[in-house]
């Protein structure tokens, strides 16, 4: 258990290959992660049709009429002998401002009350933290978050939501995240940002990146209508 | 120039071209149509070359006005297609005109068809792809399949012929008991005997199967002794074979970002235009295949499309 001396490589079927790193979530292996994706960034191999950083490990996808998976192997054990001593840029830290509670946290109620907290408390508990974003995915720009303190950890609903707005900000067990699109979700909601993860249109559609921190800071309700008037303008 | 105003848009008819690469790393999926062969084939009888948009239309088909003059042809599913009452063939093209009917009927065998339009449907480019990703609301028409009253456009400039028909050994059979060649893998060491149970058994495809996913019913799969329920979160790719905690398999397809659950081998890219035509009720087969056997047959499919497009080149 833990992260393994050598990656592990395993096929995804006849278009993809998996660089295994370990196999718990924890900040080296995904750091590790992190490196390779800059390095394949850097210096594609030939046929690489894109990649995929995950929790442990790299997914490569490639186009099997240009490369193969040994010649892939060998590409990324070549990076990966330059890993350590590439100068990887310092992971950004991501703000995300979040109108906590009221109608934009419907279970901020519950989360507080589950864990014997004040809803303040919850707040500077949840807002404390710098998260490490492990991963995008599950809906566009959506983050899989690490770091969530204990004293927070609430279940899920028993019945999950038919519609979850964007922006919601929520927990499950020891998650917590934000709804990148509305969608149909069973995470307890505390509060809602008005940033947009994502837009279709947008030069930059998808604002997070793996790899980067994220920090929830608070905001009032009249903040957050402001806010939510200039993302739409 | 504007080609069809809908009159009827059947239960599920999106626009897709080959899909949306360089996103998933952003949790965008790839989309695009589910039988690449199929799709590929009507964009060539359309005087296309091959990753124009197109209509993907399932199980059954829209009814139509034409707007303006173009040439179509229609793959994949067996459908029964009449322009103005009149039957019309398939896997071949065929003209219309202002004030023409098409009419697209239920599929008798297969689930999916293809209709082409020279220049192709014309949508606005949406990172990099025209491809309707529905669940996100963005792509193709308005984020979501044709509802009755919209009114699409084609490309213009290109030049499609009449007539042109799909020679008969370029035309996939559709069969209700299919086989899909996939690999073990990527987890398939949590498996043991489970792994010769899922290539030994048939199983049957439910009604719970869309673009996201193929639900299957027959012989649960079981965990080798000591193996956690789940994985880590991880991306799926097209193909892969979750199995959850049921042990009922599910071929995750085009619009699946990311799983939880343990995959017990992948479906080779060839054979998705074969789940993609597989429905409800009907027997899947897999057949274990190496790396090696999967790579040659994506080399021979590509070679396949490119004897048929110089073919089709020679009759234009």
């Amino acid at each position: 258990m833990g992260m393994y001396d050598k990656p592990l490589f395993r096929l995804l079927g006849d278009r993809g290959l998996l660089v295994e790193y370990g196999d718990v979530i924890d900040p080296l292996i995904n750091d590790r992660v992190r490196r390779l994706g800059l390095a394949l960034e850097k210096t594609p191999p030939r046929g690489l049709t894109e990649y995929v950083g995950t929790y442990c490990s790299m997914i490569i996808i490639y186009d099997p009429g240009l490369t193969s998976v040994t010649m892939l192997k060998q590409a990324v054990r070549e990076l990966e002998e330059n890993l350590h001593a590439m100068e990887a840029p310092e992971p950004a830290v991501i703000r995300i401002p979040v109108c906590y509670g009221g109608e934009y946290g419907p279970d901020m109620g519950y989360v507080a009350e589950y864990n014997s907290l004040g809803t303040d408390e919850v707040i500077r508990l949840h807002s404390e933290p710098l998260y490490r974003i492990y991963m995008l995915g599950f809906t566009p720009g959506y983050p899989y978050l690490g770091g969530l303190p204990e004293q927070l950890h609430t279940p899920r609903l028993p019945t999950p939501r038919t519609l979850v707005p964007a922006g919601s900000v929520g927990i499950a067990n020891a998650q917590t995240g934000i709804y990148s699109i509305a969608s149909p979700g069973g995470w307890r909601l505390i509060g809602r940002t008005p940033v947009k993860l994502f837009s279709a249109r947008r030069e930059r559609p998808i604002l997070l990146q793996t790899g980067d921190f994220l920090k929830f800071y608070p905001i009032s309700p009249s903040e957050f209508r402001d806010m939510a008037q200039k993302e739409e303008g | 120039m504007e080609i069809f105003r809908v009159l009827k848009p059947g239960p599920q008819t999106q626009i897709q071209d080959l899909g949306r690469y360089g996103y998933l790393q952003y949790g965008v999926p790839p989309c695009g149509v589910l039988d690449q062969y199929s799709s590929r084939v009507a964009n060539l009888l359309a005087g296309n070359s091959g990753n124009e948009a197109l209509l993907e239309i399932t199980f059954q088909g829209p009814r139509l006005e034409v707007l303006g003059r173009a040439i179509l042809a229609i793959t994949g599913a067996d459908m029964e297609v009449t322009l103005n009452g009149d039957a019309c063939p398939l896997w071949a093209s065929f003209p219309v005109k202002p004030g023409d009917i098409l009419n697209i009927g239920q599929a008798k065998r297969g689930l999916r068809a293809y209709l082409a339009v020279t220049g192709g449907i014309d949508v606005p480019l949406i990172m990099g792809s025209r491809s309707t990703y529905s669940a996100a609301g963005f792509g193709g028409y308005q984020g979501r399949a044709l509802a009755t009253g919209d009114i699409l456009a084609c490309g213009e400039g290109a030049e499609g012929k009449a007539g042109i028909s799909c020679p008969a050994e370029f035309i996939p059979p559709l069969t209700s008991e299919t086989v899909l060649r996939a690999i073990p893998g990527p987890q398939d060491y949590m498996f043991e005997e489970g792994l010769a149970n899922f290539f030994g058994s048939t199983y049957e495809v439910t009604p719970y199967s869309n673009r996201m996913g193929y639900r299957l019913e027959g012989l649960a799969i079981t965990l080798g002794s000591g193996r956690p329920q789940s994985i880590i979160s991880e991306p799926s790719l097209p193909g892969g074979v979750q199995v959850p905690a049921d042990g009922k398999p599910i071929i995750l397809l085009l619009e699946q970002t990311t799983g939880g659950y343990a995959k017990i081998a992948t479906v080779i890219s060839t054979d998705i235009c074969r789940v993609a035509q597989a429905r409800p009720g009907d027997r899947i087969i897999f057949a274990r295949i190496s790396l090696e056997e999967a790579h040659v047959l994506f080399l021979e499919r590509e070679a396949r499309l490119q004897k048929l497009a110089g073919q089709l080149r020679k009759i234009a």
